[in-house]
């Protein structure tokens, strides 16, 4: 018969890294111990554990990785929570990629990147960070604004401060919400840190955070003069199939799973606010 | 045929919204058709002049939307009842589920409601008007002309053996208030208590084997009005549209009917919406018919607060040995 | 085009049944009509349509996808597909047989959904003619002919005789088994059947209703109509509407543990219900007004614009007859299109 989209394949769950008090970054393979399969920055995979469920999440990884595949998983509903009770060789089953990428290759291409993220909204973004720290040469300036509540909510801190902290490939900008112990960076919300940045309105951003940090920042860019074709984003919803069918992701005439989730602000504006 | 008409509720409605008692009216709003009337709220009399109807086919009970309506800001609602719709009023008072001072209850006799499905197996397809007066109902159609039906034909199952006609709550009532009716309602009950037990569990799994669980009989249950049902959750297991096997699904409906036990004041909405025509209200009557047989006569939603027995020990309470033997007589 | 005598129906369907399973719309003695596989003894309704549609033959409300084994940290995944065997739709109304395009656009669409290409493939529609439409049909809304319906083979019914034209490369497969119990003939009976129903058409109450104001662009001008919360004020939120719908199509995906296996199962899913859309994160549909307003707007709207302004709706008319509240497409229609027109 012929292959079917909703029949996943068998992955196996190598390391689990605990990132933030509710968040950890799976690695998986398959039980070859491969990658599972290709994919491009921003696409996402249906990860599900038998009995339990099946949902989607971000690839965490850049595809630039060829040897295994990461999800940051912050623990928030079943299918989470079961992963975060996971230990290193439990099998999961997988399937994607899905949905449409960053246009890393086109749109992006030669220009100044400008990367905004809060909390575990790192995880899609963390792909096309490294997907464009690989392909250096073929970007302008990158600069990387990272937020959340606490020094120890920042996901995967360690590969921040080693790698695109030193490599001096991007500019990074941490910030968290509150004064901490032990902290001598930036301290206050994402929106008002990147007026402070001031940067310069040719830049492509790439928003990625919660609802109401998401309103914010884009209404502190747009202040700025940016313009919404310059944003992108990533939205979220609730899906089953990934594949466009089973309606519970559709807004407007799009669907999240196939459509999405990367969106350019200006075509969210054409989309009813359901998202 | 209904002895009050439209006109006369339209004209209390708007006196009652003229004189500020109410700020909105729970009403029948006219439909495309003669029989597809949909439950609406009226702001303002040029909309009752408008689209307000009242007859043959308003049987939809209004009672379990007052839970959402008076949540809606501080103003009263007028709301017409049934009697029977009255009893379900009152179930919904007992157990706290809204705020009687924001409702102003206009009791409306009710003289039985038609079935739209029964005229339709009687008459066919193309019902274009259906009247009706004391002789019965005529049913104009596009194949048979006009058809004649006895009350009989065209009245739905619950309304032929209406258990009151009295109104158990109102501020005001329009017309006589009619009395409770010694009512064959467990005929049916009856019947299906005779067969053997293979007999009346092929009767179940026929009936059952049609329900698509749309949650219809739920969903407009007065009974049902918990906040969070068990299945809409889905950690129960049980959640809803999960048809994973037939027993299931039966387990669907006979959850639900063990759950309104003792509340279910036999409206019988759950059968007049279901869209398979499952007579799920005898589910809900055995229950009843139980209920007065070990513990006394007990009419739900009768009376605001009153304990039902399922919930109060009394020390005449059945013995539990002894209701098993009569279960296996 | 062929016919044979309506005497000989049984023998023509006993015919079929010899190769491939035959399903046809059955009374049950109570009033309504379902889909029931023919034996012998099972006679064809008369009655208009089915309560359910056909699309169950297609997508069913129920199906397994595929079951799990599990042991310890191991998974064994299981592919349980298996290949469908042909079978025969027997009677299906010009409505419903649209219905079964709407949902191709959806299912046949890449990535293909296999377990209705399969189904989909291996099964031959017959449809039936109306001679009888009832008050709450309004195909004609939507261009349908329900004098003439598409199918693999198209099919009418007269006072004394059915007559059978292959539409389709697997209805001439059919008519061709069907040779020695049916003869040429010309059209004119069914000419004249198709005059008399179009006379009937016109006289239906809804024969006036237009899609005006609705299609592919509207999304805009009609997603913030006032009128949704007044039209949706009295919804129950049942899934009625969406679980009688032929074209309705969306589906949960829910895993089921029997102790042995894990199967994991589809099965219809209703945007009326407030879980469709609810996630850990947030619920982006907060009230019925918004659920309500999805449905309609997805068959009136979003899905003409996927799909070359075909849409969603067939003009079957189960919605109007089963919604508990006697809501609808076609109130939603003349309150909210008639007034952008």
């Amino acid at each position: 018969m012929n292959k079917e989209a909703l029949i996943p394949k068998l992955g196996v769950i190598t390391d689990v890294r605990i990132d933030t008090p509710d968040v950890k970054t799976f690695r998986v393979v398959t039980t070859d111990g491969v990658k599972p399969f290709e994919h491009r920055p921003g696409q996402c995979a249906m990860l599900s554990i038998p009995g339990v469920g099946e949902a989607m999440f971000s690839i965490t990884s850049s595809p630039t990785n060829t040897e295994f595949m990461e999800f940051s998983i912050k623990r928030c509903g079943c299918v989470t929570e079961w992963l975060h009770q996971a230990e290193a060789g439990q099998q999961v089953t997988i399937r994607g990629p899905y949905g449409k990428p960053f246009p890393v290759d086109d749109e992006f291409a030669g220009k100044d990147l400008v990367f905004i993220a809060g909390g575990i909204a790192i995880a899609p973004l963390r792909s096309v960070i490294n997907y464009c720290r690989h392909y250096r040469d073929r970007y302008g300036k990158i600069d990387i604004v990272y937020g959340a509540r606490s020094k120890d909510d920042l996901v995967d801190y360690k590969e921040i401060v080693d790698e695109w902290c030193t490599d001096g490939g991007a500019d990074v900008h941490l910030t968290i919400d509150r004064e901490q112990e032990g902290w001598d960076g930036h301290v206050g919300f994402v929106p008002s840190y990147v007026k402070e940045l001031a940067f310069s309105t040719d830049k492509t951003v790439i928003l990625c955070g919660p609802p109401i940090m998401i309103k914010f920042t884009l209404e502190a860019l747009m202040e700025m003069g940016f313009d919404k074709k310059q944003i992108y984003t990533t939205l979220e919803m609730r899906m089953k199939c990934g594949i466009g069918k089973c309606g519970r992701c559709n807004v407007g005439s799009k669907y999240i799973c196939k459509d999405g989730p990367v969106f350019r602000f200006d075509e969210l504006d054409e989309l009813p606010d359901e998202y | 045929m209904q002895k009050i008409t439209r006109e006369t509720l339209v004209a209390k409605a708007s006196a009652l919204l003229a004189e500020g008692m109410v700020d909105r009216v729970l009403g029948w709003k006219k439909g495309e058709f003669a029989y597809d009337v949909t439950p609406n709220v009226f702001a303002d009399a040029a909309s009752l002049e408008k689209d307000f109807v009242y007859g043959d086919f308003c049987g939809a009970n209004f009672s379990k939307y007052l839970i959402a309506e008076t949540r809606k800001g501080e103003g009263k609602i007028l709301v017409f009842l049934k009697p029977c719709d009255t009893y379900s009023f009152n179930q919904l008072l007992t157990e706290h589920r809204f705020d009687r001072e924001k409702v102003y209850v206009v009791g409306i006799p009710c003289e039985g409601m038609a079935d739209i499905g029964k005229i339709k197996a009687e008459v066919g397809e193309g019902i274009l008007e259906v009247e009706s007066d004391a002789n019965g109902f005529t049913v104009k159609t596009l194949y048979k002309g006009d058809v004649k039906l006895t009350a009989e034909q065209a009245l739905g199952e619950r309304c032929l053996v209406c258990k009151s006609k009295k109104h158990v709550a109102y501020d005001e009532l329009i017309g006589e208030d009619g009395v409770v009716i010694d009512s064959a309602r467990f005929d049916e009950v009856e019947k299906l208590e005779k067969m053997s037990s293979d007999e009346r569990f092929a009767f179940w799994q026929n009936e059952l084997s049609r329900c698509i669980r749309c949650n219809a009989c739920r969903d407009v249950c007065p009974a049902c009005s918990c906040e969070k049902c068990v299945f809409n959750n889905p950690k129960s297991g049980v959640e809803n549209k999960a048809v994973a096997d037939s027993f299931e699904e039966k387990m669907f409906h006979i959850i639900r009917a063990f759950h309104v036990a003792g509340r279910c004041t036999d409206c019988g909405e759950c059968s007049r919406v279901c869209p398979q025509d499952i007579p799920l209200h005898l589910l809900n009557r055995k229950f009843i018919k139980d209920i007065n047989s070990f513990y006394g006569e007990y009419q739900a939603g009768e009376t605001v607060g009153s304990r039902a027995p399922l919930v109060n020990y009394t020390t005449e309470d059945i013995e539990p040995s002894e209701a098993v033997e009569r279960g296996n007589q | 085009m062929r016919k044979c005598s309506l005497t000989s129906l049984d023998a023509l369907l006993k015919k079929i049944a010899e190769q491939n399973a035959v399903y046809l719309p059955v009374d049950d003695g109570e009033g309504r009509a379902a889909y029931k596989q023919w034996e012998e003894g099972v006679k064809m309704s008369d009655a208009l349509n089915t309560v359910r549609s056909p699309k169950d033959f297609f997508f069913p409300q129920t199906e397994n996808l595929m079951e799990f084994k599990t042991e310890g940290k191991k998974i064994e995944i299981i592919d349980t597909r298996s290949e469908s065997e042909d079978f025969v739709i027997f009677g299906v109304r010009a409505c419903d047989v649209k219905s079964f395009e709407v949902l191709d656009n959806v299912f046949l669409k890449d990535p293909v959904d296999t377990y209705y290409a399969s189904r989909r493939e291996h099964g031959v529609i017959v449809s039936m003619a109306c001679t009888r439409p009832t008050e709450t049909c309004f195909c004609q809304t939507f261009g349908i002919d329900a004098a003439e319906p598409c199918g693999d083979i198209s099919a009418w019914k007269t006072e004394t005789d059915l007559y059978l034209e292959a539409k389709t490369e697997k209805g001439e497969k059919l008519m061709a088994l069907l040779e020695s119990l049916t003869e040429a003939c010309d059209s004119a009976a069914v000419e004249a059947q198709k005059k008399e129903t179009a006379e009937i058409m016109k006289k239906l109450p809804l024969a006036g209703l237009s899609t005006a104001g609705f299609g592919g662009d509207k999304t805009d001008e009609l997603f913030d109509a006032p009128e949704w919360k007044t039209l949706s004020q009295s919804c129950l939120g049942c899934g009625t509407c969406t679980f009688v719908c032929p074209t309705c199509q969306c589906y949960d995906i829910k895993d089921f543990n029997t102790g042995k296996e894990i199967i994991r199962f589809r099965c219809w899913d209703s945007c009326m219900y407030s879980e469709f859309t609810k996630m850990s994160a947030g619920q982006p549909r907060l009230s019925q007004v918004e659920r309500f307003r999805q449905r309609f707007m997805h068959k009136l709207v979003y899905y003409p614009t996927n799909n070359n302004g075909l849409y969603s709706c067939v003009g079957c008319g189960r919605c109007l007859a089963k919604c508990p509240i006697s809501m609808n497409i076609v109130k939603v229609m003349k309150t909210i299109g008639e007034k952008a027109e």
